[in-house]
């Protein structure tokens, strides 16, 4: 089922990976830049800002390997059977199995599709990866770059609007396997599309792997919607880059939410490039038990006028932990730059803990920004009023919880994932299906 | 039948400080009580221990409903009783809408036997009862769809607490203050407001140092307080009498608990109230 005996992620399993793909030259050539960087970087210590709160010691690379044979898995996804996308593409283990675009779409020059029917009609597409990622970053977006087992690629022309909203699913089924799979978004000048993620297990037992990257190119006056629900089980490891870059006036709307996985580190940027150019980053993450949900996110205004707006809210229970390392960052031309950041724990149980760092890094002289981080317990006197009305301890704290997250819901547009986030907190906290 | 609310001898202590020194109270279902008295001397100490707040503590006597002793249910077992506390200071509870709120609360208290994840009441019903009790309390419909208490006014936040009760009908009302901060128009709507909820279903206790509300609701028993006891009950004379003159009469017949009264300033400068 593993690709061989020879020990994954070394040098002959890398020849060996490279020997099963057909791909362009370029890529190839990519490939071994980035296999050789990984192999350097390995020797290097990871950035302590942004690692050092986080033990990765129980992280073994060597335990997981990618799937060659096709999975036949079952996915209970949050969304999958919930709207009438325009397209849907999905991997699992890595591996292509789903590519649909409805005709009308792809009529107006949109891709929508898996690496491998993009390489094979529009390669250069692809060209524009490592824009926004590059695979020097550190360790993981180089071991990643090497290994890359394709992903979800959407390509919207000059002035395209698509209406309906596209969905892409990462799945892992089989025991200890390897996703490394990459989303790439470019939006042509103009254009505008919404994007709904989500990654999921098959099983709720087998352990799995995901080193991902996400890629979002906004050309100036597009906009992106681009939702990522993460809700593998409980027994994934989760290590991913996501950056977009937002040209003049393009506007990307950007929805993370953390569920599932035993530990997930994001290492989330936005460049704001152009003039203009805004972000608004939502996130909502819910940790229970021993997980760990861990951000280090980045928002660096480059050009003046540009805007970013992050807002987080975590829920913690049991022994879980969230890490959060938040900054902004405002270049010496970025003047008038509006920038707030802020995040809020709110915990369930004694045992719970987060880490909420905010941070400004601004040389330029006239800018707006903000940041902040709260943490605190269920408020007694919120549980007592609750309860003076007839609902019970843990009815009363699980409507305060809700409560909690629903100021994220409040910025989110689309309906299909507020009630998706809204009833995949409520199956986490116990009630409904 | 009618329900009885009996408080015997009640004691209670904050932070292991006596508040309440025996305090004895008979409600029923139909009866309007006014709680009078200067401040710190347990009125909302009296409110509190009522409905189960975790740091009042229950040091001697009962409470009980129909000769049931409820002195260790929760907050919740109590509601469900048809206890209901109309707050001085109610709660924000963020994000969570009023109707959603509500919607729950009513469903419990009607099936007290409810578990949590159990079906709530008809959303249709429910909407239409809550739109006539807002409209019946002079209400902007479109508050049920704001947070709860959210950026409300001091005028809202009370209003919220009459439409509660409205809603949620209970055998015993204890209302705190819900005149208090208020300017006279928001005191009139309460009071209002209060006057077409009573009758023969509900008890209610009403702390106050205000005339207004009594005037539309008035009492058939006054009861003053000092020092953590009933130290007079009277009628609604009484609660006129104390409102044009102060407590120093009540003070001089009661040497014993004016000295405590004293004592309790010197020691604890901002008594719970």
């Amino acid at each position: 089922m593993t690709m061989t005996a020879v020990a994954p992620w070394t040098a002959a399993a890398f020849e060996e990976f490279l020997a099963n793909r057909q791909e362009p030259v370029w890529l190839t050539e990519r490939r071994r830049q980035a296999f050789a960087t990984y192999q350097k970087l390995l020797k290097q210590p990871l950035d302590p800002e942004e690692f050092k709160r986080l033990d990765l010691r129980a992280l073994r690379p060597e335990k997981y390997s990618l799937i060659t044979t096709e999975q036949a898995a079952t996915l209970s996804t949050l969304m999958a059977d919930r709207a009438e996308f325009g397209g849907t593409v999905s991997h699992i283990d890595g591996r292509s199995v789903v590519s649909q675009l409805r005709p009308e779409y792809a009529a107006l020059g949109v891709v929508f599709g898996s690496w491998e029917t993009v390489l094979a009609t529009r390669p250069e597409i692809l060209q524009a990866l490592e824009r926004a990622v590059p695979a020097d970053s550190d360790r993981f977006s180089a071991w990643h770059a090497a290994f890359c087992t394709g992903g979800t690629v959407l390509y919207v022309p000059r002035n395209v609007e698509l209406s309906a909203p596209l969905y892409s699913l990462i799945g892992l089924s089989a025991e200890n396997a390897a996703d490394l799979s990459h989303t790439l978004v470019v939006l042509e000048e103009g254009a505008s599309a919404t994007l709904l993620e989500e990654t999921c297990s098959d099983s709720a037992t087998a352990a799995g792997l995901h080193v991902g990257a996400v890629e979002l190119l906004l050309a100036p006056g597009s906009q992106l919607r681009y939702v990522q629900l993460q809700n593998w089980n409980d027994k994934v490891w989760h290590i991913a880059h996501q950056s977009g870059r937002v040209a003049r006036d393009a506007s990307l709307q950007w929805t993370v939410a953390g569920l599932g996985s035993r530990f997930a580190h994001i290492h989330q940027a936005i460049h704001l490039d152009g003039r203009g150019a805004s972000a608004e980053v939502n996130g909502v993450t819910f940790a229970t038990e021993r997980q760990v949900i861990s951000y280090y996110t980045q928002q660096d205004h480059h050009a003046p006028d540009t805007r970013s707006d992050l807002l987080y809210k975590d829920v913690l229970r049991d022994r879980a932990r969230v890490v959060w390392r938040g900054m902004i960052k405002v270049d010496k031309d970025a003047q008038k730059t509006d920038g707030y950041q802020r995040n809020d724990a709110l915990l369930m149980s004694a045992d719970a803990r987060s880490d909420l760092i905010p941070g400004l890094e601004i040389e330029a002289d006239d800018v707006r920004c903000t940041h902040g981080a709260t943490a605190g317990r269920v408020d007694e006197e919120q549980l007592f009023y609750c309860m003076c009305r007839g609902l019970s301890r843990s009815e009363a704290m699980h409507m305060i919880v809700e409560g909690f997250f629903q100021r994220i819901y409040d910025r989110i547009p689309v309906e299909l994932v507020r009630e998706t986030l809204s009833q995949a907190v409520q199956k986490k906290l116990g009630l409904g299906d | 039948m009618a329900s009885v609310l009996t408080i015997r001898d009640l004691q209670v202590a904050v932070d292991e400080v006596p508040i309440l020194r025996g305090v004895n109270l008979t409600i029923r279902q139909g009866e309007i009580h006014a709680l009078m008295g200067p401040n710190g001397s347990g009125k909302s100490t009296l409110a509190y221990a009522l409905v189960g707040h975790p740091r009042y503590e229950i040091t001697g006597g009962s409470i009980e409903i129909d000769g049931t002793n409820i002195n260790e249910l929760d907050p919740c077992e109590r509601a469900r009783l048809g206890l209901f506390l109309a707050f001085q200071y109610p709660v924000t509870i963020p994000g969570v809408k009023v109707a959603d709120f509500l919607r729950h609360a009513v469903t419990n208290i009607r099936n007290p036997n409810r578990k949590e994840g159990e079906g709530l009441i008809p959303m249709k019903d429910f909407r239409k009862e809550l739109r006539s009790r807002m409209e019946e309390l002079g209400m902007d419909t479109e508050f049920a769809r704001r947070y709860l208490n959210e950026g409300f006014s001091g005028g809202e936040k009370k209003r919220m607490e009459i439409l509660q009760l409205a809603m949620l009908q209970p055998k015993f009302a204890i209302l705190d203050e819900t005149d208090s901060g208020l300017d006279s128009d928001a005191v009139r709507v309460v009071s209002e407001g209060l006057q077409k909820l009573s009758g023969p279903q509900m008890g209610s206790l009403i702390i106050t140092h205000h005339e207004r509300l009594l005037e539309y609701n008035v009492p058939q028993f006054t009861h003053v307080m000092l020092a953590g006891k009933i130290v007079e009950t009277g009628d609604a004379q009484l609660a006129h009498e104390l409102h044009n003159h102060g407590y120093a009469q009540v003070r001089e017949r009661h040497p014993n608990e004016a000295a405590e009264e004293e004592l309790r300033l010197q020691k604890v400068p901002a008594a719970a109230e």
